[in-house]
């Protein structure tokens, strides 16, 4: 078997190696009436949610929090305590679901529903393979800034149906961090789109292909785009509530936040919904910088490891790797650092993040434009 | 996707829209209103991708979603007694409403079967508007881009000036 023939395995289901081919034939999928191909395509992202929440979400942050504090971690349930999700689940689903007496029954119902659908819509537009992508939408990346908007009101409907002044306080401090990061986020992706030239997610991750692997991705194409990238990621970390800008949550000073009175099912809603914007976050900030569904490795003479680890399965390997790896980083920071003031969140939007993100946006301008 | 469903998912998100619409209008409690505010703008952006007009779709999303509702149900929750105050007001003028209501449904009707230029157009839109979009904005309509920019900065710098902490008048207190 040559060398080549490795790609040629990434040939699943006989659709073929083209841009969104699978994405294509599956759409093309319909039986009589019902389009059972679009609704595979929407089901693909969500089990993976489900699944990537399960296994590295749950227990991965238990196990790696745990290494970083020099403890164990779980490890009662199966071997290594890898059964521990499942008993989570099991009782999570066993619980009783309460609804306080005096909560707005409605509001407290479909709160972690609107915060769970705003975060699962922006998967809509990930290419998750050079071949698969739920809509290869022309306003991809506006899309995904766009729709995070969904979660803010799924928080703030969770915050007030509560009936709880702590729910209510710990909605209001999140929506006003995640309003304020939303405007450095969007500036940093506006660099990132600018040496693009093109909004389509699909389109920005072609351009960062080639033979030299890292080299094309847009991190390393101009000598500014570590700025953005930085601007992004520390501002995504807000976006999603994780730490060091978990104030909206912070368990031990502050009560839980908006989801103190949720228990059960809805709880468990809460936190797919934050497992999914923080893959979603990291997703974005691969596609953007680091080539999404590119391989990394360099052609390097001969051995053409660039060639070897491109096509359909090898783009979903790289491009899920590379946010899991910036998953990693986001459990990193929360056992390193600690938690950041509410005044000291608001200078470091309004005061750091943003002036620098003008002025990375500006650089960027001047070198896409001077510079060949 | 063939042409049932298509119809079905427009006539789906269009039954959203004008439902939602109505509850805000009829709602007595303030905050579901704001609340099914969000199904409307969320109807009215699907509606504009059935038009072809992905970028205004987001658009709507992000400003009247993420800012203008936001804002509202902000607005709504820090008002006092906002889930007391009886909303339906003594005084109903219904010959007046009704014909007002008339008179504005007449006209719109009138005017979109009078207009010649509601037609689809010939020709399918294709590839990218976002380029159409940014050209247009930077060339023919330069002008009253830069006008909203310069509007917004002085909203901007107004916002920040009232509600700057006042460290002279804190000093004296």
């Amino acid at each position: 078997m040559s060398v080549s023939a490795i790609s040629q395995i990434s040939l699943p289901f006989l659709m073929g190696n083209n841009l969104n081919a699978w994405s294509d034939a599956l759409a093309g999928l319909t039986i009589s009436w019902f389009p059972l191909g679009l609704v595979i395509i929407a089901a693909i992202p969500l089990v993976f949610i489900a699944l990537y929440a399960l296994t590295y979400g749950v227990y991965g942050e238990r196990k790696i929090s745990a290494f970083m504090q020099d403890r164990l971690g779980p490890m009662e349930v199966g071997k290594w305590g890898i059964l521990q999700t499942l008993a989570d689940i099991l009782k999570l689903l066993q619980k009783e679901d309460i609804v306080p007496t005096s909560a707005d029954k409605f509001l407290f119902v479909i709160g972690p529903g609107i915060l769970f659908v705003g975060s699962f819509l922006a998967f809509a537009v990930l290419p998750f393979s050079p071949a698969f992508i739920g809509a290869n939408l022309n306003v991809g990346l506006f899309y995904a800034i766009g729709i995070v908007s969904l979660e803010v009101v799924g928080i703030l409907a969770a915050g007030w149906g509560s009936n709880n002044k702590w729910s209510l306080y710990g909605a209001v401090r999140s929506v006003a961090q995640i309003v304020s990061y939303e405007i450095p986020a969007a500036i940093a992706l506006l660099c990132g789109a600018m040496m693009a030239g093109t909004l389509d997610m699909q389109q920005i991750s072609v351009l960062q292909s080639g033979p030299y692997g890292f080299a094309h991705f847009f991190l390393f194409q101009s000598p500014i785009a570590w700025l953005p990238f930085l601007i992004y990621f520390i501002a995504s970390l807000a976006e999603t509530n994780r730490a060091p800008f978990d104030i909206p949550e912070a368990e031990s000073e502050l009560v839980a936040g908006y989801f103190t009175e949720y228990s059960g099912m809805k709880f468990a809603v809460i936190f797919l919904a934050e497992y999914g914007s923080m893959f979603m976050v990291s997703a974005i900030i691969s596609i953007v910088f680091l080539g999404g569904w590119n391989s990394p490795l360099p052609n390097l003479g001969s051995v053409a490891l660039y060639d070897w680890t491109s096509g359909p399965v090898w783009g979903a390997f790289w491009i899920i790797s590379k946010g899991f790896f910036f998953i990693f980083v986001q459990m990193w920071l929360r056992w390193t650092l600690p938690r950041l003031r509410v005044d000291q969140l608001m200078y470091l939007c309004w005061k750091v993040l943003t002036p620098f993100a003008f002025i990375s946006f500006v650089l960027t301008a001047i070198w896409e434009i001077y510079v060949p | 996707m063939n042409n049932a469903t298509y119809i079905s998912i427009f006539y789906i998100f269009a039954a959203i829209t004008v439902f939602s619409a109505a509850f805000v209008v009829f709602s007595k409690n303030v905050i579901y209103s704001a609340f099914a505010l969000l199904f409307t703008f969320f109807g009215v952006a699907a509606l504009y991708v059935f038009l072809s007009a992905d970028f205004i779709a987001v658009t709507q999303i992000v400003v009247y979603v993420g800012g203008i509702l936001v804002l509202l149900l902000f607005g709504v929750m820090f008002t006092n007694s906002i889930m007391q105050a009886d909303l339906k007001s003594d005084v109903l003028h219904v010959v007046p409403g009704t014909l007002l209501l008339v008179a504005t449904v007449g006209g719109l009707l009138f005017t979109f079967y009078t207009t010649g230029t509601w037609k689809p157009s010939d020709v399918q839109l294709h590839g990218s508007v976002v380029e159409r979009i940014g050209i247009e904005t930077m060339s023919r309509y330069v002008l009253p881009f830069e006008m909203a920019s310069i509007l917004l900065l002085a909203v901007l710098i107004g916002a920040a000036f009232l509600a700057r902490y006042d460290k002279v008048r804190n000093n004296e207190q």
